[in-house]
């Protein structure tokens, strides 16, 4: 038996290792796709310099001599997540407040699934879905059909598990006791969904529409296919636009590498890390706020 | 106790089987016969499809080792010349002056212009093509249509079917640069032939360009250009004058290894099979 132990003791080390070489790993490669982001994009945020490369309007990689501005692509970017949002979070709080709050639960399985299959559809299928389909309804609107709107719609749609799934569990995470006190009260359900359960549930909230804003903002193959992607800031909607993922994507092919666009094309890149890393930190933020508030809740 | 064991007893299995199929890649391969390095210079347009087909050769030959430089056909030419490198790659005819050297076509590649299928325009100039490229017409009535603007659609900035269709259509200004499309007067700007038919073919309004040899996989109607059919037999015959050949150079008569991958890329069914597949059009 004893032998057996320090057997036991033996397997025991050599899974402990081999389970941290296989964590090491993904922090290896976060920062070896950090260095190599930066290093490349170094000889075109020199040339350009980092404020004319941000701030320029121009994007014309081709021409002697070239020019590399993205700003239209930033904007197209916000543009296009915030109007996926402005479509997306309504209806994603809703539906998870049905599920929540209000669907008997049966229903509420059914709904899971099939927002789970909505999460699991490849991007390209939602792109081409909107190439096939969006495009030509928006057409009747006025322009081409590849907007500024066709994609927000394809974005709403797929951010839409993001919002659900993470708000419905912080909906669900809010204590019984907050919902039984208001309705102890006479308040109906209605009202203790919107004045007491909701507001519990605020920061988880916000961290899902975070969360669907970074779905969102790094979103590519659904996008390129419905936007146009002229690197111009759009007028109007239904005008066509170029988000940053798009801008990297969609040049990316056939260009040289080691040449300044090459290099332009990462720097594309290190501009999208560094807004997707900024917000990152503000989803920790949240969720610190949140876990603080409620070590003092029980404090008190 | 045991399926801890048996998890571990798979995970050092694994881990040499790993180990062995890393050491595997590195015995020596005694049967090559020919050892040697090519050095391909050129086109941007032809270097993909010669790494490609330089992959193929290297497979069966490996102890060749051929690196494709891909730095425009210009400095193919020079580099051809000066004997930098041994084969070069120009997506043009050669001028006068770069004359002379061995010529070997690979292939014709050509261009077709294309429109949505309801669209009642025909035939367009080359003239009317670089105007409505350059935004100085933009209603289809211009050029014998409907009453509608002229959406433009064009691939993205470093295709190689766009360099050729800015340097055939497009051509230089007066201080000899070349003329390029500006993007922000577009409708769209599409990475993919794929994506470029079917918005084509979405968009009744629609304008725009690809690979001649590929346009009857798409809804889309190719017209005239300068009054001549897109088919793959105007272009073997010179009629069609958006094409372009695809020119393999050497500086001397080719020997050795230069001289077999030649033959691999000009003759061999392998080679042929490729290009036909990327819908190239071989002589």
């Amino acid at each position: 038996m004893k032998q057996g132990t320090a057997r036991w003791r033996m397997n025991d080390k050599v899974i402990r290792s081999l389970l941290f070489v296989c964590a090491a790993i993904s922090v290896v490669a976060v920062l070896l796709i950090t260095v190599m982001i930066f290093v490349e994009a170094f000889p075109a945020l020199k040339e350009t310099g980092v404020w004319d490369f941000i701030a320029g309007t121009k994007w014309k990689p081709t021409d002697t001599p070239p020019q590399f501005g993205i700003l239209p692509m930033i904007v197209g970017s916000v543009y296009v997540t915030g109007l996926a949002l402005l479509f997306g979070l309504p209806i994603g709080m809703a539906t998870s407040i049905f599920m929540a709050e209000i669907a008997p639960p049966k229903v509420a399985v059914v709904l899971r699934r099939a927002i789970e299959i909505l999460a699991g559809i490849p991007s390209v299928v939602y792109g081409f879905f909107g190439l096939m389909m969006v495009v030509p309804i928006v057409q009747t609107l006025g322009g081409t059909g590849m907007s500024v709107l066709t994609a927000s719609i394809i974005l709403a749609v797929m951010i839409l598990p993001t919002i659900v799934s993470v708000s419905e569990a912080a909906l669900r995470a809010v204590p019984a006791e907050y919902k039984e006190g208001s309705l102890a009260l006479g308040a109906s359900h209605w009202q203790t969904i919107v004045r007491v359960q909701v507001p519990a549930a605020k920061s988880g909230i916000l961290a899902a529409t975070v969360l669907g804003i970074g779905r969102a903002v790094g979103e590519t193959m659904a996008v390129i296919l419905v936007a146009g992607n002229i690197p111009v800031i759009p007028e109007s909607i239904l005008k066509a636009v170029r988000t940053m993922t798009v801008n990297i994507v969609l040049e990316m092919g056939y260009v040289q590498p080691g040449s300044l666009h090459y290099s332009a094309l990462f720097a594309t890149g290190a501009v999208l890390f560094v807004f997707i890393m900024l917000l990152n930190f503000s989803i920790r933020a949240l969720t610190k706020t949140r876990g603080e508030k409620q070590k003092n809740a029980k404090k008190h | 106790m045991k399926p801890g064991r048996t998890f571990a007893a798979i995970i050092s299995i694994a881990l040499v089987a790993g180990l062995m199929a890393g050491c595997g890649g590195t015995t020596p391969n005694g049967s090559q016969s020919e050892t040697g390095k090519i050095t391909v210079v050129g086109s941007t347009s032809v270097g993909p499809y010669m790494d490609e087909l330089s992959k193929l050769f290297m497979g069966k030959n490996p102890g060749i080792s051929i690196n494709v430089e891909q730095v425009g056909s210009g400095q193919g030419i020079a580099a051809t010349k000066d004997g930098s490198a041994d084969i070069g790659m120009s997506s043009r005819e050669l001028k006068d002056e770069e004359k002379p050297l061995n010529e070997y076509k690979l292939c014709l590649d050509g261009i077709a212009i294309v429109v949505h299928p309801d669209n009642p325009v025909s035939n367009l100039t080359k003239e009317q093509v670089k105007k409505i490229y350059l935004g100085e017409i933009t209603n289809w009535k211009d050029v014998g249509g409907n009453d509608a603007p002229i959406n433009l659609y064009t691939r993205e900035a470093s295709s190689g079917t766009r360099g050729a269709f800015e340097e055939l259509v497009l051509g230089k200004d007066a201080a000899g640069k070349q003329i390029t499309i500006d993007e922000t007067i577009c409708a769209a700007v599409l990475n993919s032939t794929g994506n470029l038919g079917a918005s084509v073919g979405n968009d009744k309004n629609a304008i725009g360009y690809m690979s001649l040899g590929i346009v009857p996989e798409y809804i889309v109607k190719a017209i005239k250009f300068n009054g001549v059919d897109a088919t793959p037999e105007n272009v073997k015959n010179k009629t069609y004058a958006l094409q372009r050949p695809f020119l393999l150079l050497t500086k001397n008569e080719p020997t050795g290894i230069v001289k077999d991958f030649l033959d691999f890329c000009l003759s061999s069914d392998e080679a042929k099979a490729y290009l036909e597949s990327q819908k190239l059009i071989i002589e």
